[in-house]
């Protein structure tokens, strides 16, 4: 489904990425961690299309279409999701109306029609259980003064109305407490099917204990430095990051 | 260039969708200003010697008045000898009725998807339409005079009902009140007036339609809105011009009484020709507006979404006579590529416990300049007053401009007066968080401009409000991509 092969991505001049390969096929789940600026992040925004970051080497293709040639709408509308690690806060605009604009242009992109207000709000009940969000918070302006947990609760729950193919989670699970961690990973879980596909980028195993990851990768310094099983996850909760670091520090200076 | 400005470039770049113009035999004034012109419009109109005395009087003010330079605009001077004052679509007879209205002047106001046709129009409003000089059709008088208010066109006022217009004509924005007003004051040629009765509450929105058609010719409409106690009246302003290279000016006086627990809402939604991408052509917008909350417990409110016009200079205000009377300006002004728009409100706390509110939201894109000029001034004797002013800019690009210049009068110390202001960016994150979702950039910019001017659009009636949104989006669509 996605295919990333040598991608390397800089901001400003500044090298983030730095020859990243990945391949993940429907049904699978990857978790990508890593230590702090080590280009999680960057990895999304570049894949979501954001604009400032110039891919200098690297092909990426998402169901046998090059990603990196389409406008980033034209991505989401692909079925690409990017669940933000810090979502933005949009005045005025209620969640609502910003999710009924959403659907219906994806909609019109794959060549239905769009939903009227009844078949839509209709829909948005149903996904609102998924993921427990409450009514009144969908009436409010999007995000706008939204705690920290319900802004990422907000956005599972738009990825469930919008039912991408891919979807990027960049660590969804900080700042939920442990309750809405559950419900917002078997939220997740209940999306997963064998047509789709998640890249989870988180820093905790907790979350790996409720949404399992097939793979686990490690990206260091804008490489996947390392890739195993969610045993992996669990040595990296043990040991920390230092003994890979080590590892790929010291053959960078041989 | 970075991508922002490449993204605002192209959503700025949008056409003007009422700039076609028309032809049809005209009744027009000779070019230039004097005081034969004016007895020449005066005649025209078939009105009495008071009020053509009170036209020379204005005149004779204005020609010893100054332009006024102190808003932040720059426009190159205008000849006002080089203008045309009048100018009229000519009908043979006068139409009695909406049926005798020459069908091709109603074809007009049908292209501009205002309908005079009173079984077509599903919503309850009444119009008055005004085509350059005069007023064209007045819809639903007939309903309307059943409860006793009269809404018909200025002239017609004059010669229906002249103790009225003495009474009030002036009252509220005195003819030697500035430059414009005075000129306005002179030469005005028609407009809409209305009356609502003592404990009527009007039942539909009256609204008056103004379209500039003719070339090189001023507009100068003049209304009058008095709101008997108790009464209450929506009032809604609509206007178009075509797209012509000169620049043509629009020069209007409204004037709102209000007597006690009278309410007077008063909406506009000004898209005036704004010129072209490269700032040639445009009305240039000097428009007096003037409410007094006359009575105890009145209010009066003043809705404005400005889009149009290059230059444009305005400031509807409140006077606050009447003891707990309010007054509240809302105001979504946007301006692009070269317009120019210095507007804003006073308001003036006379009585006890006034309260007034100011809600700006000035939005700027292009390399043009947006300001909000606003007073506040409370009076010696207005125990209690309270004001809250909320002006926010919002930038699209970094060639345009906000400014904002709030001037505060405080005289009573009981006062309790707020202002807040912010200016904000629209930002590339919030556009790439609405594309991550599949919405397209243009939509992502009308979402989130109709997002921040809410406050005020919530409050015009429903269908103006759609309107307005949409005209919001047209302005500013091209200015990001
Ligand atoms: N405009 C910029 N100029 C230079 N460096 C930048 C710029 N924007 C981001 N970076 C750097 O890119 C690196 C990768 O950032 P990124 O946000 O992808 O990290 P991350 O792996 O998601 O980290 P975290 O775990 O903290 O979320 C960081 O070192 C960051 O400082
Ligand atoms: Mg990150």
């Amino acid at each position: 489904m996605l295919s990333i092969k040598n991608l390397h991505a800089s901001i400003e001049g500044t090298p983030i990425l730095r020859g990243i390969n990945l391949e993940v096929k429907a049904g699978e789940v990857h978790a990508i961690m890593g230590p702090n600026g080590s280009g999680k992040s960057t990895l999304a925004s570049v894949l979501a299309g954001r604009e400032e970051y110039e891919v200098t080497e690297g092909e990426v293709t998402f169901k046998g279409k090059d990603l990196l040639d389409l406008a980033p709408e034209d991505r989401a509308r692909e079925g690409v999701f990017l669940a933000f690690q810090y979502p933005v806060e949009i005045p005025g605009v209620s969640s609502t109306n910003f999710l009924r604009t959403a659907v219906n242009q994806v909609r019109e992109y794959r060549g239905l029609e769009p939903l009227d207000a009844v078949k839509f709000l209709s829909l948005m009940k149903e996904k609102m259980k998924l993921v427990e969000i409450d009514q009144k918070l969908l009436s409010r302006a999007l995000n706008e003064g939204f705690s920290g947990g319900e802004k990422k609760r907000n956005e599972i729950f738009q990825m469930a109305m919008l039912e991408p193919t891919l979807s990027i989670l960049d660590e969804t699970d900080s700042g939920l407490d442990i309750d809405a961690l559950k419900v917002v990973s078997n939220g997740v879980n209940q999306l997963k099917s064998a047509d789709n596909a998640t890249i989870v980028v988180t820093h905790y195993q907790r979350l790996l204990d409720y949404i399992v990851p097939d793979y686990v990768h490690v990206l260091y310094k804008g490489r996947i430095v390392k890739s195993g099983t969610k045993e992996l996850a669990l040595e990296l909760e043990e040991k920390g990051y230092d003994w890979i670091k080590e590892e790929i520090d010291s053959a960078a200076t041989v | 260039m970075s991508k922002d400005n490449e993204i605002l470039e192209e959503f700025t770049s949008k056409e003007y969708e009422h700039g076609w113009s028309v032809n049809y035999e005209a009744d027009e004034a000779a070019v230039g200003l004097n005081e034969d012109i004016i007895k020449w419009i005066s005649a025209k109109k078939e009105e009495p010697s008071w009020l053509l005395e009170w036209r020379l009087k204005a005149f004779r003010t204005w020609q010893e008045m100054a332009e006024p330079d102190w808003a932040n605009v720059t426009y190159p001077k205008i000849d006002f000898d080089k203008l045309r004052y009048y100018s009229a679509p000519k009908q043979s007879n006068k139409p009695k009725n909406l049926n005798e209205v020459d069908p091709e002047l109603l074809a007009i106001y049908e292209r501009l998807g205002i309908s005079l046709n009173e079984q077509k129009r599903l919503q309850g409003i009444a119009v008055d339409a005004v085509l350059d000089s005069v007023s064209v059709a007045t819809t639903f008088k007939g309903t309307l005079s059943k409860l006793g208010i009269i809404f018909c066109s200025f002239s017609e006022a004059v010669k229906e009902h002249p103790e009225l217009v003495k009474k009030y004509l002036g009252s509220v924005v005195p003819m030697t009140d500035n430059y414009y007003a005075a000129l306005n004051s002179a030469v005005f040629s028609d407009g809409s007036f209305c009356y609502i009765p003592k404990g009527v509450r009007c039942p539909m929105e009256l609204s008056t339609y103004f379209r500039i058609n003719a070339a090189n010719t001023g507009q100068f409409e003049r209304t009058l809105i008095v709101a008997e106690e108790e009464s209450y009246v929506s009032y809604l302003e609509g206007c178009t011009a075509p797209q012509r290279d000169e620049n043509q000016l629009h020069a209007a006086v409204v004037e709102i009484y209000a007597a006690a627990h009278a309410e007077v809402k008063y909406s506009t939604v000004q898209n005036w020709f704004p010129g072209d991408k490269n700032g040639k052509g445009g009305i240039y917008n000097f428009v007096t507006k003037r409410g007094i909350c006359a009575g105890d417990h009145s209010k009066i409110s003043w809705t404005q979404v400005e889009t149009g016009s290059a230059v444009t200079w305005k400031y509807p205000s409140c006077i606050l006579k009447g003891d707990y009377s309010i007054g509240e300006f809302y105001s979504v002004a946007v301006t692009n590529n070269y317009q120019q728009a210095d507007t804003g409100t006073k308001m003036i706390h006379i009585g006890k416990n006034t309260k007034s509110r100011i809600v700006s939201k000035g939005i700027s894109a292009g390399k043009s300049q947006n300001s909000y000029r606003g007073q506040v001034q409370v009076m010696k004797r207005a125990d209690n007053a309270r004001n809250f002013s909320q002006c926010d800019s919002l930038l699209m690009g970094d060639r345009c401009g906000a400014h904002t210049f709030p001037y505060i009068d405080i005289n009573n110390p009981s006062a309790k007066v707020e202002h807040e202001a912010t200016t904000s960016k629209i930002g590339e994150d919030q556009i790439f968080y609405c594309n991550q979702r599949g919405i397209a950039t243009e939509d992502a910019v009308a979402l989130i401009v109709n997002g921040y001017a809410k406050e005020v659009l919530n409050q015009l009636p429903m269908e103006f409000a759609v309107e307005a949104q949409k005209l919001l989006a047209l302005t500013l669509e091209g200015s990001v991509g």
